[in-house]
């Protein structure tokens, strides 16, 4: 019902636009056609100026209500999001004067030099100083611009230093799984053709002596504060994206191609609750890039602790081999001869 | 020689239908005449109304996945009627969610921008702003039309599938859009969506080469290549830039096939898919799809861009009663955004794990790109200065055009620099970034195009009021949708999200969503508008009465004023000077086929 009635007063009100519209046609024939041009000239010419201010009006009041709710006005929380941010800013100033000086000259020229009767056009057909005067300004601003972009493109890519926190990171649809190389500090090998579901998600190869102690957790990833984490990237099925927003980087997982990435993350999560005010805050891992049904779901966390809490975490990890094979566990295994044995008393009896 | 025989051709055709059909204005059956048309004109327009009709299709999709992201906990009983299972209880599905933005995306990159816009007015404009009869092969040019009817109508049918419409995205990556059981969208729907796409690739081919030999051999006398309105040599490039980067895309959807149904491994490599297990796919890489779609598909950004480009220097030249200014750097731009667009497209990869080095020399060849579009910008300030500008609904779309184009360039000296796409890249920012500058303007150019031709096309004209209407609500509408959307990006909002509402980092958006939504409504039913006019004045609309309605330079007002197949009656007129002597010596304007007069002072 609400909609028949939505639908017809759509229908009224396009019916009175297009009959105005149509009579004030018949109006401009009855006037003679300079007339109305130079009518319909005026208002345009008004509105012009009219768009310019309120443009600018509206860019203040939507910077006003929506600043504070970007990642901008809550700061980075790595040393290279910080960078990011810099240069935001920088390319905001540079892009942002341009923007400023050539929509008002657009606007201002337009409502300035509209029909005029007496005016004769200025011919004027080039100039060579011109064309090379904002051939050279931009290119300029353009140098500084990619100075300051691959100086931090190539520090983002760089080499992680050689003291970082490792995790190898793997998607699927639609969830995050992460693996830590154990005490070793080495990945065993992975072949995808060993993956099950059920216990080895990234096709760990247990015949590698290094994989023993690999541990494996899904949704939320453990790194500290204050210590480059270094991330590598692979995906089980269709390509992913590691959004990280807080840190300001983000890097595909690709199946059959690792990526790495790495960063140094500067507050922990506790700390980020009190600077945020958001007793809720986490960091996110959003997928960014479209992985199907359950791409807008695919939510990891990382959770960022002092080295503290993290080795008391880490403790607790047991090696994915022992779930895979609970038989091998050692701190199973009393478990488990107690259950034989006792087996064995109930058959003897 | 080719005129001659254009006009032969066209002569032969009138003694053809005379016996049956005698009453016709140019005795032609009606299926020759606006079906199997092989009149430049009409299939100008035959590609106009099908774009417009694929326009509809893919506005109406953005309002109801916009529905979605505005009003996530509302349902709509009558999505359920429009949609069946798709929105069940009133509510998208995030399967239908994600169909409509992919189509939606396929549909307005392609078969709007593409063949609605350079299938129009390249078509309608060659011939009769050079001075010819018709297009080098008018029975290649009927091909190139029905190749694209072909892949509308097979891209429509994919919408009904029971498993839905391909749901990957536009940019169709494999292995999503390579596995059926990823994605219900990549079973039967992603199957229809390549066929459809690689119709649409031949349908292009066909139209490109079409306007290249076109522009290349059947200019009249006089037309050197430098008395070329600006239009034609963006089309010319546009077509280069087509024929030059669509068989690529067109290798790349091949594999993409040959992976799909015959068990090859181009991009696929060591995969488990939820349910079916390990596939035996090894040694592909996924990344180059990546490489040879973008090699089509930056291009493809300058293939909708540059029309647009050419018909709003053009149009801004004629209404400010003066020329275009810097012709040849006009020119210069042209031809560098043509070269440069074939030596950036892994500026959409930078973060695919791409090597950074390989990532640095795209960022320098991606922000090179904004010289030549500053040298545009700045030519056409310094056209409207000191002008006389009359506000015509085609001229202010222009203008709107360039303030869209200035808005939406400069957030690409953001996106191009790979250090910060490392963090904007597949944000609400790059929504912003290319609807404003891709989709909003190209749009714009459109409008401007139709509106300044559209006497041309039908002796009739659009009505001005609804004309200004319909502008002042787009443009405002266009700002008010898209400028919010980078605080949206700069807040790391993820685009291509059905809800936001489980995370904490981006749900702080949802007023604004619902702001976005409304407004984009509101722009959506402003285009009906538009369409009303447009379909109510080709019967109803003022008649043009005289030859030259806006007193512009270009051949296409020297024919009559519903010009017949052949487009000139008699002779073709010669040509003796450039089309921009607006204001000069005193004179208001002085077409092209004016002979230079002996006191004239310097011509072009």
């Amino acid at each position: 019902m609400s909609l028949i009635l939505s639908v017809a007063i759509i229908v009224f009100i396009f019916v009175v636009i297009f009959q105005i519209a149509k009579a004030s046609e018949y109006v401009s024939i009855l006037k003679g056609e300079e007339a109305s041009r130079q009518q319909n000239n005026k208002i345009n010419g008004f509105l012009m100026v009219a768009f310019l201010v309120l443009g600018f009006v509206g860019i203040y009041v939507c910077n006003k209500i929506y600043y504070g709710k970007t990642q901008l006005a809550q700061g980075a929380a790595s040393v290279q999001g910080e960078k990011v941010d810099e240069m935001l800013f920088i390319t905001l100033i540079v892009t942002g004067i341009v923007f400023v000086i050539t929509q008002f000259l657009l606007f201002w020229f337009a409502y300035k030099y509209q029909e005029d009767k007496n005016r004769k056009i200025f011919f004027f057909t080039h100039s060579t100083k011109l064309e090379l005067l904002w051939t050279a300004i931009p290119a300029i601003a353009l140098t500084i611009l990619v100075v300051f972009g691959l100086r931090n493109w190539f520090f983002f890519t760089s080499e992680a230093p050689k003291n970082a926190l490792v995790v190898e990171v793997t998607g699927k649809q639609f969830g995050w799984i992460f693996r830590y190389p154990g005490k070793d500090a080495v990945f065993g090998k992975k072949y995808y053709k060993n993956i099950d579901p059920a216990t080895n998600s990234v096709g760990i190869v247990w015949d590698d002596t290094y994989s023993k102690d690999d541990i494996l957790t899904e949704q939320t990833m453990y790194v500290v504060k204050g210590t480059p984490i270094k991330l590598i990237l692979g995906s089980r099925d269709v390509i992913h994206d590691v959004g990280l927003t807080h840190f300001r980087l983000k890097m595909d997982a690709v199946p059959g191609i690792p990526t790495t990435m790495w960063f140094t993350p500067l507050y922990t999560t506790k700390e980020m609750r009190e600077k945020t005010g958001n007793p809720n805050f986490s960091y996110e891992i959003s997928c960014d890039q479209m992985c199907g049904n359950g791409h807008y779901s695919m939510k990891g966390i990382i959770e960022v602790v002092d080295q503290e809490e993290y080795d008391m975490w880490m403790a607790k990890q047991k090696p994915q081999y022992f779930t895979a094979f609970p038989e091998k566990d050692p701190t199973a295994v009393p478990v488990a001869a107690a259950d034989t044995t006792a087996k064995a008393t109930t058959a003897k009896m | 020689m080719s005129h001659e025989a254009a006009l032969h051709n066209h002569e032969g055709h009138e003694s053809h239908g005379h016996d049956d059909h005698g009453h016709h204005e140019h005795h032609d059956t009606f299926l020759t005449k606006y079906v199997f048309s092989q009149d430049h004109k009409m299939i100008a327009k035959q590609f106009l109304i099908t774009g417009m009709v694929w326009a509809v299709l893919g506005g109406l999709m953005s309002v109801l996945f916009r529905l979605q992201l505005g009003y996530p906990d509302s349902s709509f009983p009558w999505l359920e009627s429009l949609l069946g299972k798709w929105a069940k209880g009133g509510q998208i599905t995030p399967a239908a969610y994600y169909a409509l933005v992919t189509t939606h995306g396929t549909v307005l990159v392609f078969f709007v921008l593409t063949a609605g816009l350079s299938g129009t007015f390249a078509n309608f404009l060659i011939p009769l702003q050079i001075g010819a009869r018709d297009m080098a092969s008018p029975f290649m040019n009927m091909l190139s039309y029905w190749f694209f009817f072909t892949a509308s109508m097979v891209m429509l049918s994919s919408l009904f599938v029971e498993t839905g419409p391909f749901s990957g995205g536009w940019t169709a990556y494999p292995p999503l859009s390579a596995l059926h059981d990823a994605s219900p969208g990549s079973k039967t729907g992603m199957d229809l969506w390549l066929i459809s796409m690689a119709l649409f690739v031949v349908s292009s081919l066909l139209g490109g080469l079409n306007y290249i030999a076109t522009i290349l051999n059947m200019r009249t006398k006089g037309m050197t290549m430098t008395r070329l309105p600006l239009t034609i040599w963006a089309l010319f490039f546009t077509a280069v830039l087509g024929v030059l980067s669509f068989p690529v895309l067109l290798s790349g959807l091949i594999l993409l096939i040959f992976d799909r149904n015959f068990g090859t491994s181009f991009y696929l490599s060591d995969i488990f898919v939820n349910g079916v297990g390990a596939l035996s796919n090894e040694g592909g890489s996924a990344i180059l799809y990546q490489h040879l779609f973008w090699f089509l598909g930056h291009p493809e950004v300058y293939i909708i861009l540059l029309p647009a480009l050419g018909m709003v220097s053009e149009i801004i030249s004629v209404n400010s009663r003066k020329p275009i200014f810097g012709y040849m750097a006009m020119l210069g731009s042209l031809f560098s955004i043509a070269i440069l667009a074939f030596l950036v497209w892994a500026h959409h990869m930078f973060v695919t794990g791409l090597n950074p080095f390989l990532g640095s020399v795209f960022v320098l060849l991606t922000l090179l790109i904004a010289i030549p579009s500053g040298i545009k910008v700045f030519n056409w300030l310094t056209t409207l200065w000191r002008g006389n500008i009359r506000f015509t609904p085609g001229m202010l779309f222009a203008i709107g055009f360039v303030s869209l184009f200035i808005s939406g360039g400069l957030t690409g000296i953001w996106l191009g620099n790979a250090a910060l796409d490392i963090y904007l890249h597949d944000s609400y920012f790059v929504v912003a970034h290319f609807h404003i500058v891709m989709g909003v303007a190209s749009m714009f150019g459109m409008f401007a195009g139709v509106y300044h031709w559209y006497p041309k096309m039908y002796g009739r004209y659009l009505n001005n009021s609804l004309g200004y209407l319909h502008f002042w609500i787009t443009f405002a509408g266009a700002y008010l949708i898209f400028w919010p959307m980078h605080y949206q990006g700069l807040a790391g909002m993820p685009r291509r999200y059905f809800d936001f509402s489980i995370w904490e980092s981006f749900k702080q958006f949802a007023d604004l969503n619902r702001f976005i939504s409304t407004v984009a409504m509101i722009v959506f039913a402003t285009q009906l508008l538009f369409l009303i006019n447009f379909f109510y004045s080709i019967f109803k609309g003022r008649k043009v009465t005289v030859l030259n309605p806006w007193e512009a330079n270009t051949l296409e007002w020297t024919t009559p004023i519903r010009p017949g197949h052949g487009n000139w009656p008699g002779e073709i007129p010669e040509v003796h000077r450039w089309p921009y002597d607006y204001g000069k010596d005193g004179h208001d304007f002085i077409p092209q086929n004016t002979p230079v007069g002996e006191d004239e002072t310097g011509t072009h």
